[in-house]
């Protein structure tokens, strides 16, 4: 904008009419001055470093910069070059397991969410308060607590779980060395009988399991705030008409609700995606990397290997990969934001 | 199906044996983790299933409170740290993130679209994934003895720099959440007080500020939340017993050393950490919830 200076009314004018951008910018400058300095600029070093043989030894004051490496970083890492230093590293392994983990979680959450709303908003149900009070609990505990709960649980001895399944068995003469099971250290897939081939260790199912406890109840009270703003006229027409219960579900429950649960379910993938606390408090990414996701691979191999250099560029991969998630994610809640009758 | 009359008494029977069944599945393994905190025997691990253990007793807990696990800290010395790491981050980056918020929110300038643009995508990345840089740049801030040569101070090794690394991810988080809340906020009320002539900072203060209350606290507690279950970046940074928090100390209960910690202290710790939070969170959860689903829907 080009001001006449020379004019003292031009430029109190001028200064009137940006009372409110001046304001703008003025009230962005704490957070973005904080940022630059703990947020950016560790992220763009994060850049740097991933160029870098970064290591321990670079740690210490006055000690040699870090080398130039190049691309070596991302190459170790996508080649799988990385395993040399890194044990049971394999990108692609890990990769895998983080989209299956997500991808069989996020499902399983929703349906049971929905299904668990629908029976809760039943028209008579006794209990409505009771119900809805316990099944809050699992949103309510810290994920880090529940994790180590039921970690506790699965242990092939004396956890809750075992102790079940033995004094079940024990009714129908089922010896209990059969529930003897080593969740977390067994490598050989079980169900071999059901799912022929299927790759996932026991570990996977424990913390599938687990998850399943843990994830539901944020879909059922997503749904059923959907369910509650569903006109009920609907489903007296439908039943007037002869509509079935599983249709009126069908043509009535599930189109009008789709559009709190799309969201819904994209935020509940990129939290699972990136379960760090449960997963490193649960199975540890054993047995053998096996339930090793991208972030607690990250994380160890800070923590464990040191390898400063590594772990940023494993970072910047992680970045790409959640870029493209999110976008993916983004464009199918947008796609069905709405919905029209 | 009939809607004005109950249901048919066999069909509340079904649905009840149901919705039974999804509560014992919910209640199972909290019954199990207080059941096993009660557990007066000492025993290393439980041999049976039991709802209340006989001679129950609270032993466990004021074991856990004199001292945890092997290091010379006690329970309440973990929980201050917790506690000033959580409720420093939190408070620090909500008192931040409102003023940007309202920014983001009621204004429209040149470069915000761009400026939101670079919120959400450091918002993306998790924490762990900016751990290296943090850890290699906070390290380097430290004091020497000039005599000793001995470090008398790493921002690194403390509090202080875990909490920086905390509000590094918390601040852009809290400014979408009240972004996401203020955005909600019907804009009626300003622009009559903007007609009046009130300046920016007024309609913030007198107006804004008020409305946004309940979103500053939820977000606060979101923000408490994350930091009072925060383990991996304390994990990596902080070596000194003296800084240690609950989140670690629970980690070391179960971690891959503790097979000599009985499981009634492990119990009676996690059910610690678990209920402050629990508590707020059953207190508060119309508002909590409705905040979670804003700050990820919007």
């Amino acid at each position: 904008m080009a001001i006449d200076t020379s004019n003292p009314g031009d430029f109190t004018k001028w200064w009137m009419r940006t009372t409110y951008t001046r304001a703008a910018y003025l009230y962005l400058v704490p957070s973005f001055v904080i940022m630059s300095v703990i947020t950016f600029y560790p992220l763009l070093y994060q850049v740097w470093m991933s160029f870098t043989s970064y290591d321990i030894t670079n740690l210490r004051i006055n000690s040699d910069p870090p080398e130039w490496v190049g691309l070596k970083n991302y190459l170790d890492i996508l080649s799988g070059a990385l395993s040399a230093k890194v044990t049971n590293f394999d990108f692609v392994r890990i990769l895998s397991f983080n989209l299956i983990w997500t991808f069989t979680n996020v499902p399983i959450h929703v349906v049971t969410g929905v299904l668990i709303a629908v029976l809760l908003n039943t028209k008579g149900l006794w209990f409505k308060g009771v119900y809805r009070a316990i099944y809050i609990l699992p949103i309510v505990l810290p994920t880090l607590v529940i994790a180590t709960i039921w970690r506790n649980m699965f242990d092939q001895t004396n956890g809750a779980i075992t102790l079940g399944m033995i004094s079940l068995g024990g009714v129908f003469n089922i010896p209990p060395e059969i529930f003897r099971i080593r969740w977390f250290e067994s490598l050989d897939p079980p169900f071999e009988w059901f799912l022929p081939g299927q790759p996932m260790p026991w570990s996977f199912y424990a913390m599938l399991i687990a998850n399943i406890w843990l994830g539901w109840p944020f879909m059922t009270i997503v749904a059923t705030g959907a369910l509650q703003s569903i006109p009920s006229d609907l489903y007296e027409a439908a039943s007037i008409d002869g509509a079935s219960g599983v249709q009126q579900f069908l043509n009535i429950t599930v189109p009008l609700i789709r559009p709190a649960m799309v969201p819904a379910a994209m935020y509940g993938i990129i939290t699972t995606f990136n379960l760090f606390n449960f997963i490193y408090m649960m199975s540890r990414g054993g047995p053998l990397g096996q339930t090793e996701i991208l972030v607690t691979q990250a994380f160890k191999i800070v923590n464990a290997q040191q390898l400063y250099g590594v772990a940023a560029a494993f970072s910047v991969l992680i970045f790409f990969i959640l870029l493209g998630l999110t976008l993916l994610t983004n464009v199918i809640t947008k796609g069905t934001e709405r919905y029209d009758i | 199906m009939t809607f004005e009359k109950g249901l048919p008494f066999w069909k509340q029977l079904v649905l009840q044996a149901l919705a039974l069944l999804v509560a014992f599945t919910v209640l199972f393994p909290i019954l199990w983790i207080i059941s096993m905190s009660l557990d007066p025997r000492n025993l290393s691990r439980p041999t049976e299933l039991n709802l209340i253990p006989p001679g129950a007793s609270f032993d466990a807990y004021l074991k856990v409170m004199d001292k945890p696990t092997a290091n010379p800290v006690t329970f309440t010395e973990l929980a201050l740290n917790q506690l000033k790491l959580a409720g420093g981050v939190s408070v620090f980056a909500v008192a931040v993130a409102i003023l940007a918020a309202y920014s983001f929110s009621r204004f429209d300038f040149r470069g915000r679209r761009s400026l939101m643009l670079t919120v959400i995508t450091v918002l993306m990345l998790p924490s762990i994934a900016s751990i290296a840089p943090l850890f290699v740049l906070l390290n380097r801030a430290s004091l020497t003895d000039p005599e000793t040569g001995r470090i008398i101070f790493n921002l690194r090794n403390s509090l202080w720099g875990v909490g920086l690394a905390l509000t590094s991810g918390q601040l852009p988080f809290a400014i979408w959440n009240l972004k996401g809340y203020l955005d909600t906020i019907p804009r009626e009320l300003e622009e009559a007080a903007r007609i009046d002539g009130a300046s920016p900072n007024q309609l913030f203060f007198l107006i804004i500020l008020p409305l946004a209350t309940p979103a500053i606290a939820v977000t606060a507690f979101l923000s408490f939340l994350s930091g009072w279950t925060e383990f991996a970046i304390s994990w990596q940074f902080l070596n000194q017993p003296k800084d240690f928090t609950l989140a670690m100390s629970l980690y070391n209960m179960t971690g891959p050393f503790s097979s000599d910690v009985p499981w009634s202290r492990f119990a009676a710790m996690a059910l610690l950490v678990a209920a402050p939070v629990a508590v707020v969170y059953l207190l508060a959860q119309r508002w909590i919830v409705s905040g979670l689903t804003i700050g990820s829907v919007k």
